[in-house]
């Protein structure tokens, strides 16, 4: 298991370190030579992923790291360094997951991770790492839990029942949410968060595209709610379409998409998911991602762009790109950015677009072309003349791919939200008090052209 | 208020300040003094003077002081274990307070001073704290439990803990399960045959009802937990599938991986024709996909983890090229990850997407990248046949860029794919040439070479190009001046006229003015045959080559199914198994897939299927694997997938045997499953694929042996250069170049296959007057059945012809009987018939019996014989050492037999010597209390591998020998040719 939890600021001192096991860093004398201290292992552990990780010259080349037998792995957070060391043959998915979760549950108690951040809570982190990590062994590090007994101030006078309370639902079945939460207004918030890949050939050829999508919810309801979520999922629209009225399932089943796969927050029953296909859960309280999800079928890809590069002689370039928009006329994309990437050696760039802003960043090395809002079934260009300096290197320019970022309000794998059902048998709010909320939002990922 | 405060004191005096804040009367102060000295221990100052202050500060009833000394204590306790004393008492009580995170707290940081002293006193506190009435006691106990016994596992045996935790696995909290779980996996690793799992079905179902309800990371201990287990059927394989799948849904990629873990390995025992099977296989593809959507890392970790799937797999992700496409922005270990996999998927039906993109990538920025996007370019045109054509004029395209890494690389591959496919691409020769003078990287100017060796008669001006090579020849890496010399010697046996000058220049280079005895050997070598038998050096040096087969990265089998039980796991990160990084005895134990049970193949031959059995112990002739891998064979941190020898592949061409009553069906496996052992392939690994392996492709040291060996006169008549060879030549590249250099050094031992005397095997009276008198023979790797014909009839003898009955190894004549004729009466001739092994088979009785039908102008006679079976041991049965072992351990004991040799002289090594001579080739030697143990290997023509342990004491002329095969009919025949080539 982990041995060892450190975190770097990006010179490589220590801002917080953890050791859970002896065995990490006993060897690594060797390795580091001399410098002495009390606790001669740690500190050599310490220094051998500085020196080798944080201090290498070149890029990282892995996430894992195998230094005199002792394997560190490492994220990294702007400009800090969490790495977990280990002398085992440890689950590194999990040590990853793990990682993370720190980072997350950091977040939520204090913020951004930077250094001040860290140097500010130290005392904090020490607590939490000694709870959400035993002997190397993650334990509950859900946020919604700890927050309740890990609150840096002291221990208030808690009842015997406050106490058991905190303890049960720590190692209880439904750790992420607390008994006894009142809201006055039962409301929730759904959005449907999708971020559109594509990756299309100079000749508009796609290459690959998909879909990856979250279900984000915030939820403010009393008690402990049974929920259910039903969308268009096509494997439940077809099963209920074949008992249901037949026209229905027609109409319906028009609507409905594939979904390649699906992920849940730990709150979802998995089994009844996978006997049912049906998404039952008690909430965790507040905002959680409820679900991930990947489609690659029917996308609806919102633009397309259309790449034209010339070389006129060895000192100039000619680009046109023309963007298309392919959605319905009433709905508007917004925050559309087009980035065309332009040669090492330019020297200058002349650009002439019809709708909003194009600039060339020469510390970028890209034209930026920046357009606040488009309508759907709309069409604009950009042309731009790229002089260059005349060069001797042989290597030739990379051509990186155009890349474009933007916002619909819809979502390109077609997925809607059919209901979310909520049950509170022992409070007297039924599903019909809830109010809810439910909005999609579709941003690109990676959606690169080639040229 | 910032914490930040306390990491900003650097003046001098500090400690003592400290510790006068650390006796203040004020609460507050005294916490901050606290801070103040667990921020100097961060930042690692030494700090552990203050031991007795901070320990003062434990009494105390605000929590956050408390944690903050805990912290401390652990720390520094080690380093003053009187002082820790100190703090047991407030551990004591605490462990009592009505608050349980308080109880646990004390139990948890208890467990964490790791003080002898102090672990007597634990022992109370935790007996408690096990049958606590909260959970989140008990939780935080289990794991003490671990803690424990990390520091005395003893203690824990002796006060039973290890009962309680057992007990904690039906506790009615998931997460006490989770935990007592994580505790027992641990102990048990390092107990490996303690069974303290006890997994039975009742437990399994205790663990699959905690699955559903307990954290992520429960989930995780949990399914790593049953991963472990060997369900007894594949109908409780099935339902423990069933009841994991869900899983595959959960967010967390690590519970996902290790579901997939489970999956993978409880799958090996289902049949292949269940619909749930087919069922199972596709439900793997989409949670594997998804994966690669998480973050960068845990990409990386999928990655590493479907090569192996992947490998195993193939049928799951064969329809999901394009999710590996490389993005612009992943990082890099993410990219060359992804490659590696999509050359593992291209096949026909792809090959051209997976074309268009490798010429994209390989105009990228990063080097190494770039490099490894051109070699996949020459890997797709060696797999996928029907894309050689365009794969090589997109190497041709990237060579016109002149971006000198890239040709650098593009040369490389080029030189295997005319290697995969001779005569067919030599046209762009041309302009491989023109970009000669940019190549400064040893393996590219090697490849380059080796081109202009192989091509010298279509190059107009290759001495020049070779000469040019040979004025900087010192200045060169080993490898370059190799197969410069090869290179230069070929060209001379092709235009001996123009380049005699050239050769003798190169010769002397190599054998004269260098220190490197590979070169120095390997230039005597062509030397003596040159001068001795050009035709013979010919033969040797332009012999045809093997062909390079399509995927020679693969991971050995064995490793490959023990990586597969650890996915998910740091192991299946670095490709290794875990005992090649970590200490001591954990993780040392290998895990294995188990039997495919029950249904329809495996039923044929339960007897010789030896996968099965995670539990079997190791046979006790084998030292602990630790030990050998320590001792014996230095392991060191190179992946073993460039070692391993090749996995089976389509070069097997026996498919139609039968021998052994099923046995060989059954080490073959099925042909979509890789089998166990590695069996014989014709393929030695190609070194371009590599870059490990100094030898240069065409040079084939079997052949140079067989050859040089079956002329001892040589030496004498041979007379330029010095006739000492260097004493101390080490690390001899193969077996067959060892030989020679026996020879040469002028040992004089008689190395070479054994040879059985004559006897008769038809007397005349039986055969109307004619005698045969034979024995059988391998030599330079051919079987030969060596026979004096007597013609003791009164009349002439002529129209022989001569046939086999079936028989145990396929032996078959490779050719007609020759017999000059007119054969008169009284004459007698010597004939040598070569044999193939390629005949039909079955199974005789003795094993190595033969019966043969010879036919002359007078009538058919039959007659039977028996070949002693060293000469089916053939040239490349030198078994890898990592290999050895893991087959010697694979093996089911019961396949084991012991001999004696008795009255045999010699010492291990002259014994080691001799057996090599007959192809049983010395893998390890170990001596321990004065006896010799030698680990030997040998492989018949028809891919069984025997693996032998021989025991040889000074002094006591009778030697023990352990055989162990797969098929144990063998092992008889194998004896008697141990003790024939010994005591000959």
């Amino acid at each position: 298991m982990i041995g060892g939890l450190f975190i770097y600021n990006h010179k490589g001192e220590v801002l917080i370190s953890r050791v859970y096991r002896d065995d990490i860093g006993l060897k690594l004398d060797i390795q580091i030579g001399g410098v002495q201290s009390k606790a001669p292992g740690l500190r050599n552990a310490v220094d051998a992923f500085r020196v080798n990780v944080i201090h290498a010259r070149q890029q990282v080349r892995s996430p894992v790291t195998n230094i005199a037998r002792t394997s560190f792995f490492h994220v990294k957070r702007s400009n800090i360094w969490l790495a977990a060391v280990t002398k085992q043959n440890v689950n590194a998915a999990m040590v990853f997951e793990f990682l993370y979760k720190m980072c997350d549950v950091m977040t939520a108690y204090f913020g951004k991770i930077s250094e001040e951040n860290i140097k500010n809570n130290f005392v904090l982190i020490y607590e939490l790492l000694d709870e959400i990590l035993d002997f190397g062994y993650p334990q509950n590090s859900e946020t919604g839990a700890l927050k309740t007994f890990i609150t840096q101030q002291g221990i208030k006078g808690q009842t015997k029942e406050e106490q058991s309370q905190i303890t049960s639902q720590v190692t209880g079945q439904i750790g992420w949410r607390r008994e006894g939460i009142k809201y006055r207004r039962n409301e929730l918030f759904l959005d449907v968060l999708e971020s559109v890949n594509l990756l299309m050939s100079p000749q508009g050829q796609v290459l690959s595209a998909h879909v990856s999508g979250r279900v984000v919810m915030k939820s403010y309801l009393s008690g402990m709610p049974e929920c259910k979520f039903g969308m268009n999922d096509k494997i439940v629209i077809d099963k209920q379409g074949k008992g249901g009225a037949s026209d229905d399932a027609g109409k319906s089943g028009k609507q409905s998409i594939a979904i390649d796969d699906c992920t849940f927050h730990q709150c979802v029953r998995l089994s009844k998911f996978d006997s049912e296909r049906s998404i039952s859960f008690i909430p965790p309280d507040g905002e959680y991602e409820l679900m991930r999800y990947r489609t690659t079928k029917d996308i609806i890809l919102p633009f397309r762009v259309i790449p034209l590069v010339r070389e006129v002689g060895r000192t100039k370039l000619e680009v046109k790109v023309v963007i298309k928009s392919n959605f319905k006329p009433s709905l508007l994309a917004q925050k559309i950015e087009v980035r065309i990437p332009t040669p090492l050696n330019t020297s200058g760039v002349q650009v002439i677009c019809m709708k909003g802003k194009a600039k060339y960043k020469a510390s970028e090395n890209a034209i930026v072309w920046k357009i606040k809002r488009m309508a759907g079934m709309k069409e604009s260009q950009i042309s731009a003349e790229i002089e260059l300096l005349p060069t001797n290197d042989k290597k030739k320019w990379a051509r990186p791919p155009i890349s474009m970022n933007f916002e619909v309000p819809f979502a390109p794998s077609g997925l809607k939200v059919r209901y979310l059902k909520v049950f509170e048998s022992k409070l007297n709010y039924s599903d019909h008090d809830v109010i809810k909320w439910v909005r999609y939002i579709g941003r690109s990922g990676i959606y690169e052209t080639r040229c | 208020m910032t914490d930040s405060k306390y990491f900003t004191t650097t003046k001098k005096g500090e400690i003592f300040e400290l510790k006068a804040e650390l006796n203040s009367d004020k609460k507050e102060k005294k916490k901050e003094a606290v801070k103040k000295v667990i921020a100097s221990m961060t930042v690692g100052k030494d700090v552990s003077a203050l031991f007795p202050d901070v320990v003062n500060c434990m009494q105390t009833d605000n929590l956050e002081l408390k944690k903050l000394v805990y912290l401390y204590l652990m720390n520094y306790a080690k380093s003053q274990p009187d002082m820790a004393i100190m703090a047991v008492n407030t551990f004591v009580k605490d462990c009592e307070d009505p608050n349980p995170l308080i109880r646990a707290l004390a139990v948890r940081t208890m467990g964490c001073i790791r003080v002898d002293k102090i672990t007597e006193y634990l022992c109370e506190p935790l007996r408690k704290c096990l049958k606590d009435e909260d959970p989140y006691v008990r939780k935080t106990a289990a794991v003490c439990v671990a803690k424990l016994h990390d520091i005395n596992a003893q203690l824990v045996e002796d006060q039973g803990f290890l009962d309680t935790l057992k007990d904690l696995i039906s506790d009615s909290n998931p997460m006490v399960v989770a935990n007592a779980v994580a505790a027992l996996s641990e102990i048990a690793e390092s107990h490996p045959n303690s069974n303290l799992l006890d997994l039975n079905p009742q437990s399994i179902n205790k663990l699959l009802t905690a699955l559903n309800e307990c954290t992520e990371w429960g989930q995780i201990f949990i399914l790593d937990c049953l991963a472990n287990y060997t369900p007894r059927d594949d109908r409780e394989s099935q339902s423990i599938c069933e009841r994991v799948t869900p899983r595959l849904s959960h967010a967390n990629s690590a519970v996902v991986l290790s579901a997939v873990k489970v999956l993978m390995k409880f799958m090996e025992m289902l049949p292949k024709d269940l619909d749930y099977y087919g069922t199972l296989l596709k439900k793997l593809a989409p949670p594997l996909v998804t994966l690669l959507s998480a973050e960068p890392e845990l990409q990386y970790v999928a990655l590493r983890n479907i090569n192996l799937i992947v490998q195993k797999r193939p049928e799951i992700l064969k329809h999901e090229m394009k999710v590996f496409f490389v993005k612009y922005n992943d990082p890099i270990y993410v990219k060359l990850e992804k490659l590696d996999i999509m050359i593992r998927l291209a096949s026909q039906a792809n090959i051209a997407q997976v074309l268009a993109e490798l010429k994209e990538y390989a105009t990228e920025v990063d080097v190494d990248f770039v490099r490894k996007a051109v070699r996949a370019i020459g890997r797709c045109a060696i797999k996928v046949e029907q894309s050689a054509e365009r794969c090589v004029s997109t190497l041709l395209d990237l060579i016109q860029t002149k971006v000198n890494y890239v040709v650098q690389e593009a040369i490389v591959v080029i030189k295997d794919i005319f290697r995969k496919y001779p005569n067919k691409y030599e046209s762009v020769i041309a302009t491989l040439c023109e970009n000669l003078d940019s190549l400064d990287e040893p393996e590219a100017r090697a490849a380059m070479i080796w081109i202009v060796g192989e091509y010298a008669e279509r190059i107009d001006n290759a001495d020049e190009l070779l000469e040019s090579f040979l004025e900087g020849f010192h200045d060169e890496s080993t490898q370059v001046q190799l197969q410069l010399l090869t290179a230069i010697v070929k060209l001379f046996l092709k235009k001996p006229t123009e380049t005699q000058e050239l050769v003798q220049q190169v010769l002397s280079l190599a054998t004269q003015d260098s220190d490197n005895p590979d070169l120095r050997d390997r230039g005597y070598i062509y030397w003596r045959l040159l001068s001795t038998d050009p035709v013979a050096a010919k033969e040797v040096v332009l012999a045809e080559k093997p062909l390079i087969s399509e995927e020679t990265d693969l991971i050995e089998p064995t490793l490959l199914e023990e990586l597969i039980c650890h996915i998910g796991t740091l192991a299946s990160v670095y490709h290794k198994p875990p005992s090649a990084f970590v200490e001591g005895s954990r993780g040392v134990q290998h895990k294995r897939l188990p039997a495919r049970a029950g249904s329809g193949e495996s039923a044929e031959s339960p007897d010789t299927v030896s996968t099965g059995g995670v539990s079997e112990a190791p046979p006790a002739v084998i030292p602990s694997q630790g030990d050998l891998l320590g001792d014996l064979l230095n392991l060191d941190l190179t992946p073993p997938t460039t070692t391993g020898p090749p996995p089976p592949t389509s070069s097997m061409q026996m498919g139609a045997m039968d021998l052994l009553g099923g046995g060989l069906d059954s080490l073959m496996g099925d042909d979509s499953e890789p089998s166990h052992i590695p069996l014989r392939t014709d393929t030695p690994q190609s070194p371009q694929l590599h870059h490990h392996s100094p030898s240069p492709p065409d040079y084939s040291p079997t052949e140079l042996g067989g050859d040089i060996g079956g002329s001892p006169a040589m030496g004498a008549s041979f007379g330029a250069p010095p006739a000492v060879m260097p004493g101390s030549f080490n690390a001899p590249v193969s077996g067959g170049l060892s030989d020679l250099f026996d020879l040469g050094g002028g040992v004089g031992m008689p190395m070479g296959a054994y040879v059985p005397p004559k006897t008769v095997w038809l007397p005349a009276m039986k055969a109307k007057g004619l005698e045969i008198s034979g024995t059988f023979a391998r030599r330079s790797g051919v079987v030969q059945m060596e026979m004096t014909l007597t013609n003791k009839a009164m009349s002439v003898m002529g129209d022989f012809a001569i046939q086999f009955n079936r028989n145990s190894f396929g032996l078959a004549p490779a050719g007609p009987l020759q017999v000059l004729t007119p054969f008169t009466p009284n004459q007698s001739i010597e004939v040598t018939l070569p044999l193939n092994t390629v005949g039909p088979v079955m199974k005789m009785e003795p094993l190595n019996n033969l019966q043969v039908a010879v036919k002359n102008n007078i009538d058919v006679f039959y007659f039977s014989c028996q070949y002693p079976i060293s000469m089916l041991f053939v040239e490349d049965g030198k078994m890898e050492r990592q290999v050895f072992l893991a087959t010697w351990k694979d093996i089911p004991n019961d396949n084991e037999s012991q001999f004696q040799i008795k009255d045999c002289h010699l010492n291990s090594d002259a014994a080691s010597n001799k057996l090599q001579g007959s192809n049983i080739f010395t893998i390890a030697k170990r001596t321990v209390d004065g006896q010799d143990m030698l680990y030997q290997s040998m492989k018949l023509t028809n891919g069984i591998w025997i693996l032998a342990e021989l025991k040889v004491q000074a002094g006591n002329p009778n030697y023990t020998i352990s055989l162990k095969c797969r098929a144990p009919e063998v092992a008889q025949s194998v004896f008697q040719s141990y003790e024939a080539v010994l005591k000959n």
